[in-house]
C-alpha cells in the first residue's frame, strides 16, 4: 500500500495544480487517473464484417480471455469506414446476449417441453431421420419415364446469413441426397 | 453511388434499411447530386432527399414507362450509346404482338396454362424472314444484381427455339424499321403518358416533370444518374419487370457500366447475394447455372447447350465447362468424360419447388423433415399461419439459430395454440433445436451486395453446444456417408462418391479456407496439378480442371484468400481493389466496357473510367476490365469461335449472346418481353392501361387459408378491404427479429408493432393517434398502435381516394424475445411472381378498424366473418384472363364469382387435417 | 473574466490542467442525421448502459426512449413539420442572421466539404427547393459539457470533474448520489441512476442486464475512457453519415459556422447554431449543434443559464449584506453603550 501523502490532499492539489475551485485535477479519484479503454486491454481484435444487412460493413471484434468485449465499426473498410448502424452496433450485445441458447434442446413427438439432448446423439438422430425421410418419398422417374433421381421428403429454408461456404457444403450434400427442396431468404 | 449526379430511390427506404451503405449517398448530395425518393411512405430516406414523390404501391412500371416514353418522344435518350451497346436497332420477328395489339397481352399466350411461348418474341435473323429465337442468355437484367430474378428463367429453359448462329440479328442502325426494337418501345410505351402517370401513380404533373428534368439533366456524356431499389420492387407479382423497367430506362439514358450509373439492387442480407451466387435455391446450382429438368435435359451435351452453345457470342458460351468442373469439384474422379461428368447424379425439377410450394406439399404430409438454417418462416414468410399449420405436418425440424424463435417455439406458444386450432399434445411433429455459432465465432466469407467477397476471421469459440453450420452439415454428410457404406443401390452413388474429404483442425473443426478453395477450383491433371485456378477462363471442359462456382474462381489466386484482404480501403483509389474480392474477376463495375464511347475513349472527361490504350493495345483505367482485356474497340470478333472470342469490340454486354443490353427481351422472362402495368392482384381499380387487369403469368396457391380479396370483382357499393398495405423494415429492427426482438438495445428503439395511417384514413374510421388499431385481410387479424401522420399521404387514383397503409414486420408473438406484436406477414397470401417464385407483400387490400383484435378462437372468426361478408371463394381473384377480346381463337374462361356457389359451400370447404387436397391446386392453371 | 460564467478559452486549463490540452466536444449537423439512432445503441454498448424505458411506443413519432437520462446518453429526436412551420423556422433563421449571425460567403464546387478538386458544378440546380409540404426533422441530443458547467460547479462531493479535454464527468466511485446536479444542469441532461429500470416484465423470468453505477449521478462523458487512448467516442465513430462530428472543440465551431453559411447559401435559412456562442447563459457548449428550426422544437431549452452564474453576484451581495449587519451590530453595541 502506497505510503499517505499530504501532497495528494485535494486541498493540497487544488492549490498546487492551480484547479482553485476543485473542479478538476484535484478531485480525480484513484480509479479516474487509471482509465483505459476496453479496446486497448483487448487480447486479439479479430477483422469482421457485419451480419445484418447486404451492405457488408467491416467490423472490429475484440475480444479478451475467449470472450468478446466489443465490436465497432472497421475504418479500414473502403464500404464502410469505420462506420456501424443501430444494428451493428449492437451485435456485442447479439453475441453476448443472456437470451442466447448454448445447448441443443429436443422436443418429443406430442411431448409439451423442451428436453436436454446430447449434441453427438442429436446429430446421429438427424441423419436417421434423413435416410428415412429420402426414402419415403424418393422419386427415381416421372411418370413419362424422364428421370427424376430425387426425394421430396426434405426441404430446408436458409442461407443468407450463413457463410457462403456453408451454403456450398449444403447445397452439395442435398443435392447429391438428391434433396431438391432447398431455398433461402434470397426468394422471400 | 457517390459519383452520380442525380439518385434515384424508388422501391427501397434506403436511409433505414442500409443506413450505412446510405453515407455514399449523403456524400452524393453533398457533391451536389439530386436526390429523389419515390414511395408512397415518406420515411428517412425522403427526409433526406431534396425531393419526395409520393406514389402508389405497384404502379412503378407506370412512371417508368412514362419516362421512357417521355425519353423516347422528345429524342432524349443518349443515341450514341443506344445504338453501340443495347439492342435497339435489332429487328423483330414479324410474329411478335405487343399489349397494343392484344389489350395487354403479348403473342405467345396460352390461356390453359396461364403461360407464354416466347417464340415470336425472337429476334430476326438477317436476310431471313423466319424467326430465329434466341434460347442462349438468360441474364435477363442488364446492369442489376437481383439475381433471384433469374429464378424462374431456369424454369422456363428449353422453352425457346435454337440459339442464335453468330449473334448478329438483323438490325436497322437507322432505328426507322418499325420492326425495330426501338421503334416497338416507343409504341409500347405511347400510352404512358404523364397524365397516366397521375391517374395510376397519384403523381402530379408538376412532380413528373421534376422527375423527368432531374433524370435527363443528369444523365449523357457528362453525367450520370443511378437508381436504387430492394424489395420495394421484387416483392410484387410482376417484380422482375418493375427492375426491367428501369434497367431499360437506364441503357436508354447511357446510365450502364458507367461511374455513378447504373441499378443497385439494396439485399437485405449479410450474405443474400452469396446464397443466390452459390445458391441454396431449388432451381439453381452454383454460379447461375439452372438445375437440370426432367425430360428437357436428359443428357449433358443438351443441358449445357440450353445455357449456351459453343458457337454463341459471350461468357456462356462456355456454360459446358462451367458445369464439368462442378461436377468434377463434386464428385472428383467420378466424374469423367465417359460419364458426363456424373450428370446423371443430379436430381431433376419438374416444375417450382420453391418455399410456398413445398409448404403446400407439407401441408398434404408430403414432406417429412425440415431444416431451418437461420430462417424464421414462422413470422417472416407470407401467410404465417399456413406456414406453422405447415410445420404441425411435419415429422420432424431441425432449427439451427441462435435464441428460441418463433419457428422453434410455435408448437409451444404459437397463436394457433392460443387459438385453440392447435394443442401441444396432438402435435408429432419432432423438434431439435441446434444452438448455432455467430459471425464471431467462426471464420469464413460472406458477399455483399455489389458482389465483394469479404473474409471474416474467427474472434473466438463458439460457446456450449454451438457450433457453425459449416461443422454441422459436415458431419451430418459424414454420417449419412457411414450409415450408408456398403450400400449397392444405385441412388446412393451421388452420396458415397461425394468429395467430402475436408481437412480438420486439431479441435477436429473443418477449415472453411479448403472449401473456398474448392469454390474457387484448381488444376486435376497436367504440370499445375493441385495449383488453384486464377480465374474462370483457365477451366477446362476435359476433367483436367475442377471449381465448385465458376464466377467464383480467382478468390483463392495464387492460393491466397483473395476475400481476405485488408489493406486499408484510405490507402488505395476508390475502387479499392484490394479490400476482399468481388466476383468476377475482382471487377467492381459491371459491363465497364460501356464507360467508353465505340472507339473505346471516355465519353468524357468527368465520367472516365477505361479506355483503349492505342501504344499498349489493352484497355486501360483504374477498374479491372469486364470484356477481353486485349480487344481493340473496332474488332469485328472471330463469329465462327463463338464465346470471348466471338465478342465485337463493342459488345460491351458480354454475357448476352448478341454483346447488347436488352430494351427487348426475346427470352429469360416468362411474363413478356417488355415490362408492361398491371394491376395488383387485390386491387379493386380498373387497369387504366388495358382491358387485361392483372399479370397473366402469376402463380397462386389455392386454399382455405389463402383466400384473395375480391379486387375487380368485388362488389363496388361495399368494399370489405377497401384499404392497401405495405411491410417494409425500420433501421432499428433485422427482418423476422431474430437477430433484434432479443436484444434491449434495438428492442426499446421500436419496441411495439405500429401501422402508418394518414390524418384522413384515421378520421375516416375514427382512429386515435397512438391508439390501437385492427387490420384485417382475408387471411388473418392483428393489432397494431396507430401512428397518424402526415408522411403518409391519401392519393386520387382513377377519381377515387386511395388510402395505404404501413406496416412493418419484425414482431412475433412469443415469450422469448424482449418485445413481441402481432405478425404482419400473417395477413399475407401466396401470391407469386412467375419470374421469380417471390411473393407480392407490397398491396394487399385490408379492412382496418379502431381497438384491439379480438383474444382466442374469436380472431379467426372476425376473419372469416369479413370472408362471408366479401363473398369470398376459392378462386376469387385467381382468373387470369381478364382481356375480354383476347384473340388466338380461345374463350375467355368466366368464372362468375358472385353468383354460383353459396357462400356456405364454400366455407363447407376440407381444411389441410381432413384431407383437402382435391381443393388445393398450386401452379397456374385455371381452375 | 469567466470562472463561473461567461467566455472562457480553455476551461481545462482553469481546472488545473495546464494550456497543453485542446477542449474536445461534438458537432451535431442534424441536417444530415438520417435518423438511425446508431449513436444511441454504440453509446449504450460502450458504456453498458441499461435499456431504458417500459418498450411502450411513446407517442412522438419514431423516439420511443424520450429524452436524454441516467441510461440514454445520445438521444434522436423526431420532429413531424408541416410547411407553415417550415416557413416560419425559414423566417426566423433568416432573422438571426440578420441580427448578426457570423456569414461565410457560398461556397460551392471544389471549396464545398467533400466537394472534388476542379468539379464542375454548372449546371446543377443550386436554388433551393421550395418549401417542401412536409419534413421530418431528426436530432440526436447529447450532454452539452458546457464552459461554465452547473451540474459540476454544484456537486458537493467532488464526484464530477473538468477533464483535461475541458468535458464534465462524473466520477462513479466518488458519487453518493446526492443528486444536487439534477437540479444544476439547466439542460435536464444529468440524471440518478435507479435500480429498477432493466426489465419490465420480469413477471416472465426474463434475464436482467447487469447494471453498473447504480444510485450515482449518470450522463455522457464524451467517452472519457476511449479519449485517454486517443480514441473517439462511440457514437461519433459509428455515425453512418458524420452528423456526428468530434474533434477539436475550436475546429468544431469553425465547421459549424462554414456549414450554416453553406446551407444559407443554398436558401436553407432555417438553419442555426445552438451552443457556439460563447456569451450565452453557459459559456458555450462542449457540444455544438445545428439545428434547422427553433431550440424548443427540438426539447432544448432557448436560454440555458448557468445557476451558479450569478454566486459572485450573491456573494457579494451577501458579503455587503454580512458587512451591513456588522455595522449595524456594532451601531447597535455603540449605541448602547449610550
Amino acid at each position: 500500500m502506497p505510503r499517505f501523502s499530504f501532497l495528494e490532499w485535494p486541498v493540497v492539489r487544488q492549490l498546487r495544480d492551480g484547479d482553485v475551485l476543485g473542479r478538476g485535477t484535484s478531485v480525480t479519484s484513484k480509479r479516474t487517473r487509471s482509465i483505459t479503454p476496453r479496446t486497448a486491454e483487448a487480447d486479439h481484435v479479430a477483422h469482421s464484417v457485419c451480419p445484418y444487412c447486404a451492405v457488408g460493413c467491416g467490423q472490429l471484434v475484440y475480444s479478451k480471455d475467449g470472450k468478446v468485449t466489443q465490436i465497432e465499426g472497421d475504418p479500414a473498410s473502403p464500404i464502410s469506414r469505420g462506420r456501424l448502424c443501430p444494428k451493428g452496433s449492437a451485435s456485442e450485445q447479439l453475441v453476448n446476449s443472456p437470451r442466447r441458447i448454448t445447448t441443443v434442446r429436443y422436443r418429443r413427438p406430442y411431448g409439451t417441453e423442451w428436453e436436454d439432448l446430447n449434441r453427438d446423439t442429436a446429430i446421429d438422430m438427424i441423419a436417421d431421420r434423413f435416410l428415412e425421410a429420402r426414402r419415403n418419398h424418393w422419386e427415381d422417374v416421372d411418370d413419362k419415364g424422364h428421370a427424376l433421381r430425387r426425394t421430396m421428403g426434405i426441404a430446408s429454408l436458409g442461407g443468407a446469413t450463413i457463410d457462403n461456404e456453408e451454403n456450398y457444403l449444403a447445397k452439395k450434400l442435398f443435392t447429391a441426397a438428391g434433396a431438391i427442396q432447398m431455398e433461402n431468404q434470397a426468394r422471400i | 453511388m457517390a459519383n452520380a449526379d442525380c439518385i434515384i430511390i424508388q422501391g427501397s427506404n434506403m436511409a433505414e434499411a442500409h443506413p450505412v451503405g446510405f453515407q455514399w449517398v449523403m456524400e452524393a448530395k453533398s457533391r451536389g447530386a439530386t436526390i429523389i425518393h419515390v414511395d408512397p411512405r415518406f420515411t428517412r430516406t425522403s427526409a433526406n432527399a431534396h425531393k419526395h414523390i409520393p406514389t402508389r404501391a405497384g404502379s412503378d412500371v407506370v412512371l417508368l414507362g412514362a419516362l421512357i416514353n417521355h425519353v423516347l418522344s422528345n429524342d432524349l435518350y443518349f443515341k450514341d450509346y443506344v445504338l453501340a451497346y443495347t439492342n435497339a436497332s435489332t429487328i423483330i420477328s414479324e410474329e411478335f404482338l405487343d399489349t397494343e395489339d392484344l389489350e395487354g397481352l403479348f403473342s405467345g399466350y396460352d390461356p390453359e396454362t396461364g403461360t407464354y411461348d416466347p417464340a415470336s418474341w425472337a429476334y430476326s435473323a438477317p436476310g431471313e424472314d423466319g424467326k430465329v429465337a434466341d434460347a442462349s442468355a438468360f441474364e435477363g437484367q442488364e446492369g442489376s444484381h437481383w439475381t433471384a430474378g433469374r429464378a424462374g428463367a431456369g424454369e422456363a429453359f428449353g422453352s425457346g427455339g435454337p440459339p442464335l448462329e453468330h449473334g448478329i440479328p438483323a438490325r436497322d442502325e437507322t432505328l426507322q424499321d418499325p420492326r425495330t426494337v426501338l421503334q416497338i418501345l416507343k409504341r409500347h410505351y405511347s400510352r404512358y403518358t404523364p397524365e397516366m402517370v397521375t391517374e395510376a401513380c397519384g403523381i402530379s404533373r408538376a412532380d413528373f416533370d421534376y422527375l423527368a428534368r432531374a433524370l435527363v439533366e443528369n444523365s449523357g456524356r457528362e453525367r450520370t444518374t443511378c437508381f436504387a431499389y430492394a424489395v420495394g420492387w421484387t416483392q410484387h407479382v410482376g417484380g422482375a419487370q418493375f427492375i426491367r423497367t428501369a434497367a431499360m430506362l437506364q441503357l436508354l439514358m447511357g446510365n450502364v457500366g458507367r461511374p455513378g450509373s447504373g441499378i443497385m439492387a439494396l439485399r437485405g442480407h449479410a450474405t443474400i447475394q452469396g446464397s443466390t451466387d452459390i445458391p441454396t435455391l431449388f432451381n439453381l446450382l452454383p454460379g447461375y447455372l439452372p438445375m437440370p429438368k426432367a425430360g428437357a435435359h436428359d443428357d449433358f451435351q443438351t443441358y449445357a447447350d440450353s445455357i449456351g452453345r459453343k458457337e454463341q457470342k459471350g461468357f456462356w458460351a462456355e456454360s459446358r465447362t462451367y458445369a464439368v468442373n462442378l461436377l468434377k469439384a463434386w464428385w472428383g474422379e467420378h466424374a469423367t468424360a465417359e460419364n458426363d461428368f456424373a450428370f446423371d447424379y443430379l436430381p431433376r425439377l419438374d416444375g417450382p419447388a420453391g418455399t410456398y410450394q413445398t409448404l403446400m406439399r407439407m401441408l398434404d404430409d408430403g414432406v417429412d423433415g425440415y431444416f431451418l438454417l437461420g430462417q424464421n418462416p414462422a413470422v417472416g414468410s407470407a401467410n404465417g399461419r399456413m406456414q406453422r399449420l405447415g410445420m404441425s405436418h411435419l415429422k420432424w425440424m431441425v432449427v439451427r439459430d441462435f435464441s428460441m424463435i418463433e419457428s422453434a417455439t410455435w408448437w409451444k406458444e404459437g397463436p394457433e395454440i392460443d387459438s385453440g386450432e392447435l394443442r401441444t399434445e396432438d402435435i408429432g411433429t419432432e423438434m431439435f433445436f441446434l444452438p448455432a455459432a455467430n459471425h464471431t465465432e467462426k471464420a469464413g466469407s460472406f458477399t455483399q451486395t455489389q458482389r465483394l467477397v469479404q473474409w471474416r476471421e474467427k474472434a473466438v469459440d463458439p460457446p456450449g453446444d454451438a457450433q457453425s453450420e459449416l461443422e454441422f452439415l459436415y458431419e451430418l454428410g459424414h454420417r449419412i456417408r457411414e450409415k450408408l457404406r456398403g450400400s449397392t443401390d444405385p441412388r446412393d452413388r451421388p452420396l458415397l462418391d461425394l468429395t467430402w474429404d475436408y481437412p480438420v483442425d486439431e479441435e477436429g473443426e473443418v477449415d472453411p479456407e479448403a472449401v473456398i478453395a474448392e469454390i474457387n477450383g484448381r488444376h486435376e491433371t497436367g504440370p499445375k496439378v493441385g495449383q488453384p485456378l486464377s480465374g474462370y477462363t483457365e477451366m477446362a471442359d476435359d476433367g483436367s480442371t475442377s471449381g465448385g462456382c465458376w464466377i467464383y474462381a480467382g478468390v483463392y489466386a495464387d492460393g491466397i484468400n483473395q476475400a481476405a484482404r485488408k489493406k486499408p480501403g484510405y490507402e488505395q483509389d476508390e475502387f479499392a481493389h484490394e479490400w476482399g474480392w468481388a466476383w468476377p474477376m475482382n471487377r467492381r463495375i459491371l459491363y465497364n466496357r460501356a464507360s467508353a464511347d465505340a472507339d473505346g475513349k471516355p465519353w468524357s472527361e468527368r465520367k472516365k473510367l477505361l479506355w483503349w490504350d492505342e501504344t499498349a493495345e489493352k484497355w486501360a483505367g483504374p477498374d479491372v476490365p469486364d470484356f477481353p482485356a486485349d480487344k481493340a474497340p473496332h474488332d469485328p470478333g472471330d463469329v465462327e469461335a463463338g464465346g470471348a472470342k466471338g465478342l465485337a469490340g463493342n459488345d460491351a454486354f458480354v454475357m448476352q449472346s448478341d454483346g447488347r443490353g436488352w430494351l427487348f427481351a426475346p427470352t429469360g422472362l416468362v411474363d413478356g418481353p417488355l415490362p408492361t402495368h398491371y394491376e395488383p392482384v387485390d386491387s379493386s381499380i380498373p387497369n387504366p392501361l388495358y382491358p387485361q387487369q392483372a399479370n397473366p403469368t402469376r402463380e397462386f396457391i389455392q386454399d382455405r387459408d389463402n383466400l384473395n380479396a375480391p379486387g375487380m370483382t368485388g362488389d363496388a357499393r361495399e368494399e370489405v378491404y377497401p384499404y392497401y398495405f405495405s411491410t417494409y423494415r425500420v433501421t432499428e429492427h433485422h427482418t423476422a427479429g431474430g437477430m433484434s426482438r432479443w436484444l434491449p438495445y434495438l428492442a426499446e428503439l421500436q419496441p411495439q408493432l405500429f401501422c402508418e395511417i394518414s390524418p384522413e384514413l384515421a378520421a375516416e374510421v375514427g382512429i386515435e393517434p397512438y391508439g390501437w388499431a385492427t387490420i384485417i385481410s382475408p387471411r388473418a387479424a392483428i393489432e397494431a398502435i396507430a401512428l397518424v401522420t402526415e408522411r403518409m399521404t391519401p392519393l386520387t387514383i382513377s377519381g377515387r381516394t386511395v388510402h395505404q397503409i404501413g406496416l412493418p414486420y419484425h414482431w412475433a408473438q412469443g415469450t422469448h424475445a424482449v418485445v413481441e406484436g402481432d405478425s404482419v406477414n400473417d395477413l399475407i397470401a401466396m401470391n407469386l411472381d412467375a419470374n421469380t417464385q417471390i411473393q407480392n407483400s407490397k398491396v394487399t387490400a385490408c379492412a382496418i378498424r379502431p381497438g384491439r383484435r379480438p383474444r382466442g378462437a374469436a380472431r379467426q372468426e372476425l376473419v372469416e366473418e369479413l370472408q362471408r361478408r366479401a363473398g369470398l371463394q376459392l378462386d376469387t381473384g385467381d382468373q387470369l384472363l381478364t382481356a375480354p377480346d383476347f384473340p388466338e381463337g380461345t374463350e375467355r374462361q368466366d368464372i362468375d364469382l358472385q353468383s354460383g356457389e353459396s357462400i356456405e359451400e364454400t366455407f363447407d370447404l376440407p381444411r389441410h387435417e381432413s384431407g383437402g387436397e382435391d381443393q388445393r391446386t398450386t401452379g397456374t392453371e385455371e381452375d | 473574466m469567466g470562472l463561473l460564467s461567461g467566455p472562457e478559452e480553455n476551461p481545462a486549463a482553469d481546472s488545473g490542467w495546464g494550456h497543453d490540452h485542446a477542449r474536445k466536444g461534438f458537432f451535431t449537423d442534424t441536417s444530415i442525421c438520417i435518423g438511425c439512432k446508431a449513436c444511441e445503441v454504440a453509446c449504450k454498448e460502450w458504456n453498458r448502459n441499461p435499456q431504458d424505458g417500459d418498450l411502450k411506443i411513446l407517442g412522438s413519432s419514431y423516439d420511443n426512449t424520450g429524452s436524454l437520462g441516467a441510461n440514454t446518453w445520445r438521444h434522436v429526436a423526431f420532429v413531424e413539420q408541416k410547411k407553415d412551420r417550415i416557413e416560419e423556422a425559414r423566417e426566423s433563421g433568416r432573422k438571426l442572421v440578420s441580427l448578426g449571425m457570423p456569414t461565410i460567403g457560398p461556397r460551392s464546387g471544389a471549396a464545398a466539404p467533400g466537394g472534388r478538386a476542379g468539379e464542375d458544378f454548372t449546371g446543377v440546380d443550386t436554388t433551393p427547393p421550395d418549401t417542401p409540404e412536409f419534413r421530418w426533422l431528426m436530432s440526436s441530443d447529447v450532454c452539452k459539457h458546457c464552459t461554465h458547467a452547473g451540474c459540476l460547479d454544484v456537486c458537493p462531493t467532488g464526484a464530477l470533474f473538468r477533464t483535461e479535454f475541458g468535458t464534465v464527468v462524473v466520477q462513479s466511485d466518488i458519487c453518493n448520489g446526492c443528486g444536487t446536479c439534477v437540479g444544476g444542469c439547466p439542460f435536464g441532461v444529468i440524471e440518478r441512476r435507479d435500480d429498477g429500470t432493466v426489465s419490465p416484465k420480469e413477471d416472465r423470468g426474463r434475464v436482467q442486464q447487469e447494471v453498473p453505477n447504480k444510485g450515482t449521478a449518470n450522463k455522457c462523458t464524451l467517452c472519457y475512457d476511449r479519449l485517454v487512448e486517443g480514441e473517439e467516442p462511440a457514437c461519433a465513430k459509428t455515425c453512418p453519415t458524420t452528423s456526428i462530428k468530434f474533434g477539436d472543440r475550436s475546429d468544431m465551431v469553425e465547421q459549424a459556422h462554414e456549414r450554416v453559411a453553406q446551407l444559407h447559401a443554398q436558401g436553407m435559412t432555417e438553419a442555426r447554431l445552438y451552443g457556439a456562442n460563447p456569451e450565452d447563459g453557459v459559456g458555450g457548449t462542449g457540444s455544438v449543434f445545428l439545428l434547422l428550426d427553433e431550440p424548443e422544437v427540438y426539447g432544448l431549452p432557448p436560454d440555458p443559464q448557468v445557476p451558479t452564474a450569478d454566486l459572485p453576484h450573491m456573494y457579494r451581495t451577501a458579503a455587503v449584506a454580512m458587512g451591513g449587519m456588522l455595522v449595524a451590530t456594532a451601531l447597535a453595541f455603540l449605541g448602547g453603550r449610550r
